[in-house]
């Protein structure tokens, strides 16, 4: 009995804290699994097949993937003047670039039609070259971008950081330019977590639903009109009910588990060697 | 000849302020200060890593003040290697190679040979992460000197190292010193290790440099509070070692001291002042020799309290506050030291 009381005594903390562990894994795991089993393989099978759900996954993660790819190209820089260089103004730039996580995404999609909107400064400047955002794929690209690219920038800032910067001051000295010195240097060292920002940037972008619907709800894509998958979700729900809406959920989240659970295991698969 | 002239740099809070330095083609020469002196900023501004605020770096009369690090044709080994981890030992060694666009068909025998010279043409295929401190500190010399630079930057080379790993790779670097021709500037806190590689050395206190001359001058004459406080944490002679065997007599001014060493001739001595005891009467043993002295000052530096006593040559004892009480030390008090053959350190 006194052996029991003692164990609890020198355990109690890590018990509590595996129970409260547990929980939260419940609440995690619990929807995510009941919505993946509650269709069959042949209900998934069909609605794949219908014409609206696949092309809807495919800009999904299309636009997904471009948002993610722009991101990387001017992402990445800010990320490392950031990480390397000190000015002024620079806490309040980064408290700036981190705003989209925390304002309301519909308010997001707002804000970028009034600056993105035809009548408007960058919208009237990309119009000049025939790119327009309001119900395009590039609209549902840049809502994406805008509600996502702080993951990127965060998690390069923090890749950067961690590369010490005496590994450029040798580069340098050993007649590398300031070009091949990040080419060479910094970027593979930073590589991992530029790259698992980049995944989770576009885990975000995916998942996006309030921006897009503000600015391109419905666009032009595969010769017809499609929306992003968090809202077809929402619309089959609303118009059809659960059972409409059930099958398509199962299939979105099957659709980013898969992409996910593989990019994290490249990721990791790197950290090892 | 590297001439640095009423350099200015500043970093954050910190500054080197109108640091003026000489050191001639072929040098060997020790920057030595406490951290927090500015030695590494220093080193890195000579590089041309840090912008200069005033003042100019120049090398054999041709000002490199603004020239890109890339294009100076230096080197820097920093004290815990820096190499590029996710680089095999031979992509390392090249780097310089391959920045610098040197023919394709040069790089292999030019790497192969300083690897040779380096002692690390078993190691080429490993990576970094798996080699010992030596082993990885010969590879950043390597990666160093494989660009053939005029002038070697090493900041606090042997600090990261084992004592026996220490001493070896002192030897390589006067080696490769006479080898090369090459003209260096070491870094270091170390005052044996500035006495011991140094041509010459400038010590350098808050960005400015106090003193510059030969080691003999810095810890015979030091021209200030700072320097001395620097040369006397420890007790430093030069002297003439002879004997046979592992057991040799030192003679410090006059004074035979017996040490354990193999050296022979010009040697270095440093005792540390905790191992010099005093007594009031002279102790028979077979560790150590007596000598007769009389106590010149007394600074007391709580807890501990610092006794020169002049036998001579003087040296500087640490007495605790207790011992000093029972013994009743004061100025002018005939006492005698003793000193244990095996905490003479002989260098």
């Amino acid at each position: 009995m006194s052996r029991v009381r003692s164990w609890m005594r020198h355990n109690s903390m890590s018990v509590v804290f595996a129970i409260l562990a547990l929980l939260l894994l419940v609440f995690i795991l619990a929807p995510v699994i009941k919505t993946l089993l509650s269709s069959s393989p042949g209900t998934l099978w069909d609605t794949l097949r219908d014409e609206s759900v696949y092309s809807s996954i495919l800009l999904t993660v299309l636009a997904g993937l471009l948002a993610t790819l722009i991101g990387i190209v001017i992402g990445v820089p800010l990320a490392y003047l950031l990480a390397r260089r000190r000015f002024r103004g620079k806490r309040f730039l980064e408290a700036l670039i981190d705003v989209p996580i925390a304002i309301p995404h519909s308010a997001a999609g707002i804000a970028l039609l009034f600056v993105f909107g035809r009548q408007f400064l960058l919208g009237k400047l990309f119009g000049h070259v025939g790119i327009t955002f309001v119900d395009t794929l590039a609209g549902v690209v840049i809502a994406m971008m805008f509600v996502s690219v702080p993951f990127l920038i965060d998690s390069s800032k923090d890749a950067f950081k961690a590369v010490d910067v005496r590994m450029e001051k040798v580069a340098r000295t050993l007649g590398a330019s300031p070009w091949q010195t990040f080419f060479r240097i910094s970027l593979p060292l930073a590589w991992r977590g530029i790259f698992s920002g980049s995944v989770m940037m576009w885990a975000r972008a995916m998942s996006e639903f309030g921006a897009v619907l503000i600015l391109a709800y419905y666009v032009p894509f595969l010769g017809g009109y499609q929306t992003v998958a968090p809202i077809l979700v929402a619309d089959r729900f609303t118009a059809f009910g659960l059972d409409y809406a059930l099958p398509v959920a199962s299939l979105v989240i099957l659709v980013s588990l898969v992409i996910f659970v593989l990019l994290r295991y490249i990721a990791l698969r790197g950290e090892k060697q | 000849m590297i001439k640095v002239s009423n350099l200015t740099v500043s970093l954050g809070d910190f500054s080197l302020r109108e640091l003026n330095l000489d050191i001639d083609s072929g040098e060997y020469f020790i920057i030595l200060g406490p951290a927090g002196a500015g030695k590494t900023v220093l080193l890195e501004a000579i590089a041309g890593l840090h912008p200069v605020v005033k003042g100019t770096v120049s090398v054999d009369g041709g000002d490199i003040t603004n020239l890109q690090p890339e294009r100076r044709g230096l080197g820097i080994v920093y004290q815990d290697h820096v190499l590029f981890p996710h680089l095999s030992v031979w992509e390392n060694v090249a780097f310089g190679l391959r920045s610098m666009k040197c023919p394709r068909r040069d790089i292999r025998p030019r790497v192969e040979r300083i690897a040779q010279l380096m002692n690390i043409d078993h190691l080429l295929q490993r990576k970094p992460p798996g080699l010992s401190g030596g082993e990885r500190q010969r590879v950043s010399l390597a990666r160093a000197l494989v660009i053939e630079p005029k002038l070697l930057l090493l900041d606090e080379p042997l600090s990261a190292l084992d004592p026996e790993a220490r001493e070896k790779m002192q030897r390589e670097l006067l080696e490769i010193h006479r080898r090369l021709k090459l003209t260096i500037i070491h870094v270091t806190h170390d005052f044996e290790e500035a006495l011991s590689l140094g041509e010459r050395v400038a010590v350098l206190n808050k960005g400015q440099v106090v003193q510059v001359g030969t080691p003999e001058d810095i810890m015979r004459r030091p021209n200030s509070e700072f320097v001395a406080s620097f040369a006397l944490s420890r007790n430093l002679f030069s002297g003439n070692a002879a004997g046979a065997d592992d057991s040799a007599l030192v003679d410090i001014g006059g004074l035979r001291i017996r040490a354990e060493t193999t050296l022979r001739g010009v040697v270095h001595v440093s005792i540390r002042p905790e191992d010099i005891f005093i007594s009031r009467e002279p102790i028979r043993s077979t560790a150590g020799e007596s000598f007769q002295g009389v106590i010149t000052g007394v600074v007391d530096r709580r807890p501990l309290i610092y006794v020169t006593v002049n036998v001579p040559p003087e040296f500087m004892c640490l007495v605790s506050r207790q011992a000093f009480g029972e013994l009743d030390l004061k100025t002018g008090m005939e006492v005698h030291i003793t000193i244990r053959a095996s905490a003479v350190h002989v260098f």
